[in-house]
């Protein structure tokens, strides 16, 4: 190398890798976020971050930096798939990657005693490390003084306390990891590993330093949170606890209903408004139809759903950073332990309220893998977001928009409070059959901190639901867009024969595969419209409903649509068909994102397979008994 | 069910029987967390997880519960008690708060005070 290059900032070939290392909860994504300007999920529970996530900056000195965010561990022993990923990638086993460079240890400033024990465990790793003191506003404010430059001294390592939320001690934390990264180039030699997995004499060996730097550094241990103490007094008092948490899950769900209702009629009047536009602006053709009844009748009947999703959303983020999905999962332990599970299956089946799919993943924080299995297995049982709209839609068209109990219920709302709870109480019985013929053995126990509670960050939330609406946007706008496409195509080719009585649909490709499918389902009260906006729902629920719109919109025999959807499906359906649909959507496996990731979640085949099977068997079972069931009760 | 292991760390451990939640609340020594109830505070003063039944392999639950802060001298306090049989138990530990079950907690040994 000449000597020129020493003067100019070296930019390595591969970029330096830093790894974001902690206990769980203690702020390590809030500073990703802080350092990358990504947007991952912070939120306040033990276990949010399951898979490694991978980001860059710039530093002031002008090297890029890549930065890895992992899951947080108590240890790097490993208890469950998601700490094995922070043990694999630290300990540089994680598909054959290298190590990390350097790591930067989070810890909560205002619970030091278990956070350094970790750090003297990751300083074994002969690594470069730098402590990120965290939170520490919390911990100005509960009057517990730690003593930066003393803990620094104790530990041989650099401190930088930071306040993550804010950026605050982002751009000192910047100015050390230059400096270590200076000093890294200058000692190449970084020392050999010398982490192995502790026993119990050496974590208490760890705990014993821990005090010794403790003594050192920590001026005043503050006050724990008596604000925290006093909510849960209630929150988790036996008689008021698991009462409130149905009350928070009711009103969830009379919510989706009641403040949905005016953004969605907005939406369904300018759809209706662009359609009538387009459909007087384009002449007669084709092209009027695949742009009316293609596009925005498919693509619109899905759009009209965003205000409930957001809504839905919006509970689910504003519990999540609370902290009161782990007070959940306590007060569910018992409960859930009547049919095997372990409380802390709670969140990932929460999770599952608004899509299955992370909620899958977050059931990599279950140490059992029995446990595990049994949680993945009944999750998509839980009523995702996706499904919203087909409920929704049925409702509609089929329950009145009355109160019941003197005003204070709505009719709607009760129904889809019903279907949700008829969701949960499967999922309950499928786990408890799992339990106790495939998934065998004793409970793992439960060992889960309960985080102080925190006021959720406004715009925290509406980052989430803008970064949900944009999702939502970009899925209508691409996946169900083309699906519609593909979808009026099969239903306008080939045209009628000149002649025909019926609609034209009656003899495209769709309408031979509706009525090939019909007598297949017609045992469960569908009709071959259904059959065919099954079909593509396969991809996903909500597209069934976006198909549906199509399919009607093309059977239409009049030139103009006769009103919203609902309206058709009402004019057009029994009642036994539609309650059987709702049925069939409580448990059909119609989602092809769900099945990959339990796939790759279970790492096999077979639980796929298992997974599509039982829940087609149950779907069938539930629509048809609820067809014959509704039909002879109602003399239909 | 006895556990053929840790009895050579905990000596005497093969002799307790399996503790239970109608354990009355003993004061003194040779008490255990899984015993206290609302509001009582204790010290940690050893464990002994030869007294549960636990599907962990032998030392693991004693590695955990070391990890989560239940250690010697670790100062702890009931705050909750969940719903039936008050369990789990929400347990404060010096910093941080912990939520349990009384059958494991049976394996933390502490003194009243
Ligand atoms: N007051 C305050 N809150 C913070 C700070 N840093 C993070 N938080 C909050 O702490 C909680 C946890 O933050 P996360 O970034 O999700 O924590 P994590 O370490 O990634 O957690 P896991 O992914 O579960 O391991 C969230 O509610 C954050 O808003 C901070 O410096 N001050
Ligand atoms: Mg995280």
């Amino acid at each position: 190398m000449s000597d020129t290059v020493l003067s100019t900032p070296v930019l390595p070939a591969v970029p330096p890798r830093i790894a974001l290392v902690g206990n769980p909860n203690c702020g390590k994504t809030a500073l990703f976020n802080a350092l990358t300007g990504a947007r991952q999920k912070v939120a306040n529970y033990p276990g949010v971050t399951v898979e490694r996530k991978i980001g860059e900056f710039l530093s002031p000195a002008g090297t890029r930096v890549q930065i890895v965010d992992l899951p947080g561990t108590y240890s790097l022993r490993a208890r469950s798939p998601d700490e094995e990923v922070t043990r694999d990638v630290v300990l540089g086993r994680f598909r054959h990657e290298a190590p990390p460079d350097a790591m930067v240890c989070v810890a909560d400033a205002t619970n030091l005693r278990l956070h350094l024990r970790l750090v003297l465990e990751l300083k074994k790793l002969g690594r470069p490390i730098i402590l990120a003191l965290n939170m520490m506003d919390v911990a100005v404010a509960r009057g517990c003084r730690v003593d930066a430059a003393a803990l620094s001294a104790a530990l041989s390592v650099p401190v930088v306390p930071t306040v993550a939320i804010r950026r605050n001690g982002v751009s000192g934390l910047l100015d050390q990891i230059d400096r270590s990264m200076m000093a890294m180039t200058t000692d190449l030699a970084a020392a050999p590993c010398g982490w192995s997995e502790p026993s119990a004499r050496e974590l208490r060996a760890y705990h014993q330093e821990v005090e010794g730097i403790l003594a050192a550094a920590l001026q005043d241990a503050g006050k724990p949170s008596l604000a925290t103490r006093r909510i849960d007094a209630a929150l988790l008092h036996p008689a008021v606890g698991l009462p409130f948490l149905l009350l928070v899950l009711f009103l969830m769900f009379q919510a989706v209903f009641a403040w949905a209702a005016v953004p969605m009629d907005m939406i369904d009047g300018a759809l209706g408004w662009v359609q009538a536009a387009a459909g007087a602006a384009l002449p007669d053709g084709m092209l009027k139809s695949l742009i009316t009844d293609g596009i925005i009748a498919g693509v619109g009947s899905v759009l009209i759903f965003l205000p409930q999703i957001l809504v839905l959303f919006f509970f689910i983020l504003v519990l999540e950073s609370t902290g009161y999905m782990a007070r959940a999962a306590f007060l569910l332990d018992r409960l859930m332990g009547g049919v095997g599970l372990h409380g802390r299956a709670f969140i990932p089946l929460l999770s599952s309220f608004a899509c299955a799919v992370p909620g899958i993943m977050a059931a990599r924080t279950i140490e059992n893998r029995a446990d595990r299995l049994a949680t993945i297995m009944i999750a998509p049982l839980m009523t995702c977001s996706a499904r919203l709209p087909v409920y929704t839609l049925i409702i509609a068209a089929f329950v009145p928009s009355r109160t019941v109990a003197g005003g204070m219920i709505g009719l709607q709302g009760l129904v889809m409070f019903t279907l949700y709870a008829a969701g949960i109480l499967s999922a309950l019985a499928v786990a408890f059959v799992l339990k106790r013929t495939i998934f065998k053995g004793a409970r793992e126990p439960l060992l889960m901190e309960l985080p102080s509670y925190r006021l959720p960050s406004p715009r925290d939330i509406l980052l989430g639901l803008l970064e949900r609406t944009r999702i939502f946007l970009a899925r209508a706008g691409t996946v169900i867009f083309a699906i519609m496409i593909l979808l009026w195509f099969l239903g306008s080719f080939p045209a009628a024969p000149d002649g025909a009585t019926g609609p034209a649909i009656d003899y495209s490709f769709a309408g031979m595969l509706g009525h090939a499918l019909a007598p297949l389902l017609a045992p469960i009260g569908f009709t071959w419209q259904i059959a065919i906006a099954l079909v593509p729902g396969m991809a996903a629920r909500e597209v069934a409903v976006a198909a549906l719109g199509t399919v009607y919109a093309l059977s239409e025999t009049g030139d103009a649509l006769s009103g919203s959807l609902a309206g058709v499906l009402a004019a057009d359906w029994s009642l036994p068909t539609a309650l059987s649909l709702l049925a069939w959507f409580v448990f059909a496996p119609q989602c092809v994102s769900t099945l990959s990731v339990v796939k790759r979640e279970t790492n096999s085949w077979f639980w796929m397979l298992m997974m599509i099977a039982y829940m087609t068997a149950l779907a069938y079972g539930a629509a048809f008994v609820t067809f014959r069931l509704s039909t002879a009760l109602l003399g239909g | 069910m006895t556990s053929p292991v840790s009895g050579l760390r905990h000596p005497i451990s093969t002799s307790i029987t399996l503790g239970t939640t109608s354990d009355p609340p003993s004061s003194g020594d040779g008490c255990r967390l899984g015993a206290l109830r609302k509001g009582q505070r204790a010290v940690v003063t050893g464990l002994d997880e030869a007294a549960v039944v636990t599907p962990l392999p032998p030392g693991e639950l004693e590695r955990r519960m070391i990890e989560m802060g239940l250690i010697e001298g670790a100062r702890v306090e009931i705050l909750h008690e969940g719903f039936p049989g008050a369990d789990p138990l929400a347990v404060r530990i010096d910093d941080h708060t912990l939520a349990l079950r009384r059958a494991e907690a049976h394996a933390v040994l502490v003194t009243l005070g």
